[in-house]
């Protein structure tokens, strides 16, 4: 059944037509030729389809596009601004943290929300103090907390120090 | 996948209402798991009436010193809350223990609470399985069943229409089943409560039910009584990889520790039953007790003596044995 709705990616309101069943990721991918978010596995295991809704991350293979309707949605391409890439963007190539660079988008996606989550002070499951006001993320709690983001290239040695060196710049890692 | 209505109403009421006419409906969460079994073929709803916004989003306090969770809080921020970190840290950790940053984002208290099994069976529509397709056996009993229950299963043959060795696959769901939480549900005929305990429910003679709950019933919030030693609390998770996997045996326990003595204690499973299951045989065991390694383990092995596992899951009992033992040595030590 078709549904009339406006999305917006990456500051760009685009009104359409999609049938209820699409994915925020495929109206994406194959409506609005935003391409910077993967499909891995479209099941919620692999998290290349990672984008930011209203500042959150999510799995844009598991939103109904319609749901989307009136938030604001994020992909690692817009997270550069004006052509400057994000911090995060320079930290994934200086620390050469892919190979293939499929599941990158989605990694990068990710580490926003992460750095976000941990400004917040949100705890992990590798986190000692649950209490505590501050959050430090270390290389384990890293790891934790991207394990929603598989790289099939395993550049995971290389992905984790580049969101700590961004981390660190965003005072979330000592 | 099948093609579907989406619909939003304006208030809780309104959403009972809508479905209400709607057999074949289904209220929309986060999606993060109903939406994977449309695409599956295993849900086929033809209508969807999104609540994922529409029942509260606060945690509220309770007079007596508990919370109220809304149902739409997302799992991210009820694992973020104080007063969750502070007065449970069970269910803060087995919220944290579940699926990954992005799901907990999305997904909700309540579909948390109502997400389906993961038995491989269930989610391909080509085998055998008498949850998704009442009569037609079950495939995991003879198959691949490594992950399924051990205690209070229905196992009479692969054939029989009311084999079902699934397990319930929600971390939450069993903190907040060793908390003694009450589920608060809208239907057609007003407002009711349910005590966790009797949500849920054994497969018994109808695997394809999984709760006690009658279609179009809406889950509006969950209350988590006060327990104020369920700061001396704990979630220990194991499974196949070291996160973003579902629980081979999990153990969620808290204890009122006086000197040496277990005054009182809380245990619920999870990975082993069609249920978040209470120890209550271990919990009768050590109430009163002493706080030893020894009682530790006397109880889980009395917990476990019901079990009854196939030839590919009875790794299980030993390891919620040694779990059980490991989370109430670590709580006895804790500093409260
Ligand atoms: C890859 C992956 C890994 C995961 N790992 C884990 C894990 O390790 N541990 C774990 O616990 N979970 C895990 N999950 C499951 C996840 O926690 C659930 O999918 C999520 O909690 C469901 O919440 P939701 O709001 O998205 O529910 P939805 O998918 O929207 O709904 C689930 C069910 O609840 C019903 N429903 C939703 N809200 C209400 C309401 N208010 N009242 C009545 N009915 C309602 C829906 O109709 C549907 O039947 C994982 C999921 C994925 C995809
Ligand atoms: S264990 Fe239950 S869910 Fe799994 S195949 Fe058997 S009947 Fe289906
Ligand atoms: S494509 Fe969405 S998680 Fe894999
Ligand atoms: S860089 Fe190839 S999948 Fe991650």
């Amino acid at each position: 059944m078709d549904n009339q709705i406006t999305l917006r990616v990456d500051g760009a309101d685009t009104p359409l037509t999609v049938d209820t069943r699409t994915s925020l990721l495929d109206a994406m991918r194959e409506r609005l030729g935003a391409t910077s978010a993967k499909k891995g596995c479209d099941h919620g295991q692999c998290g290349a389809c990672t984008v930011l809704l209203d500042g959150r991350r999510v799995n844009s293979c598991l939103v109904l596009a319609v749901t989307a309707e009136g938030q604001e949605v994020t992909t690692s391409d817009g997270l550069a601004t004006g052509g400057t890439p994000h911090a995060l963007h320079d930290a994934f190539v200086d620390h050469d943290a892919y190979q293939c660079g499929y599941c990158t988008p989605g990694q990068i996606a990710s580490a926003a929300g992460v750095l976000a989550e941990a400004a917040r002070g949100w705890p992990s499951a590798v986190t000692e103090d649950l209490v505590a006001d501050a959050t430090d993320l270390t290389d384990a709690e890293i790891r934790e907390r991207m394990s929603g983001n598989l790289c099939r290239c395993a550049a995971y040695a290389n992905i984790v120090p580049a969101v700590a060196e961004v981390a660190v710049e965003q005072g979330v890692r000592a | 996948m099948r093609e579907f209505r989406y619909e939003k109403a304006t208030d809780p009421a309104g959403a009972v209402a809508l479905l209400a006419g709607e057999p074949e409906g289904a209220y929309l969460g986060g999606g993060t798991n109903l939406v994977d079994l449309m695409r599956l073929g295993v849900a086929t709803p033809d209508v969807l009436v999104d609540v994922r916004q529409l029942t509260s989003t606060e945690v509220e306090d309770l007079p007596d010193g508990g919370l109220r969770i809304g149902a739409a809080v997302p799992n991210a921020d009820l694992a973020g809350e104080r007063r969750v970190r502070e007065r449970y840290p069970l269910l803060a950790q087995a919220l944290l223990a579940g699926a990954s940053g992005q799901l907990r984002n999305r997904a909700t208290t309540g579909g948390n609470l109502l997400q389906r099994t993961r038995c491989t069976y269930f989610t391909d529509t080509t085998m055998p399985c008498n949850k998704r397709e009442p009569g037609s056996g079950c495939g995991a009993v003879n198959g691949y069943h490594r992950n399924l229950a051990v205690l209070g299963a229905t196992n009479e043959g692969a054939d029989s229409s009311h084999t079902c060795i699934a397990t319930h696959p929600s971390d939450m769901a069993v903190a907040l089943r060793a908390l003694d939480a009450s589920v608060r549900v809208l239907g057609a005929d007003g407002e009711r409560s349910i005590p966790i305990a009797e949500l849920h429910r054994l497969p018994g003679d109808d695997p394809s039910r999984d709760t006690t709950l009658a279609h179009g019933e809406l889950i509006t919030a969950i209350d988590v009584p006060a327990l104020p030693w369920a700061t001396r609390s704990r979630y220990r998770k194991v499974r196949d990889r070291a996160s973003y996997a579902f629980a081979l045996v999990s153990v969620a326990a808290a204890m009122d520790l006086q000197g040496d003595v277990v005054a009182d204690v809380r245990i619920a499973l999870g990975g082993v039953a069609h249920v978040p299951w209470r120890a209550t045989v271990a919990e009768d065991l050590l109430r009163g007790g002493p706080a030893t390694e020894a009682a530790f383990v006397a109880a889980a092995e009395a917990e476990l003596a019901a079990a009854d596992p196939l030839s590919d899951n009875a790794f299980k009992i030993p390891m919620a044995t040694n779990m059980v033992t490991r989370t109430l040595v670590q709580l006895a030590e804790a500093r409260a």
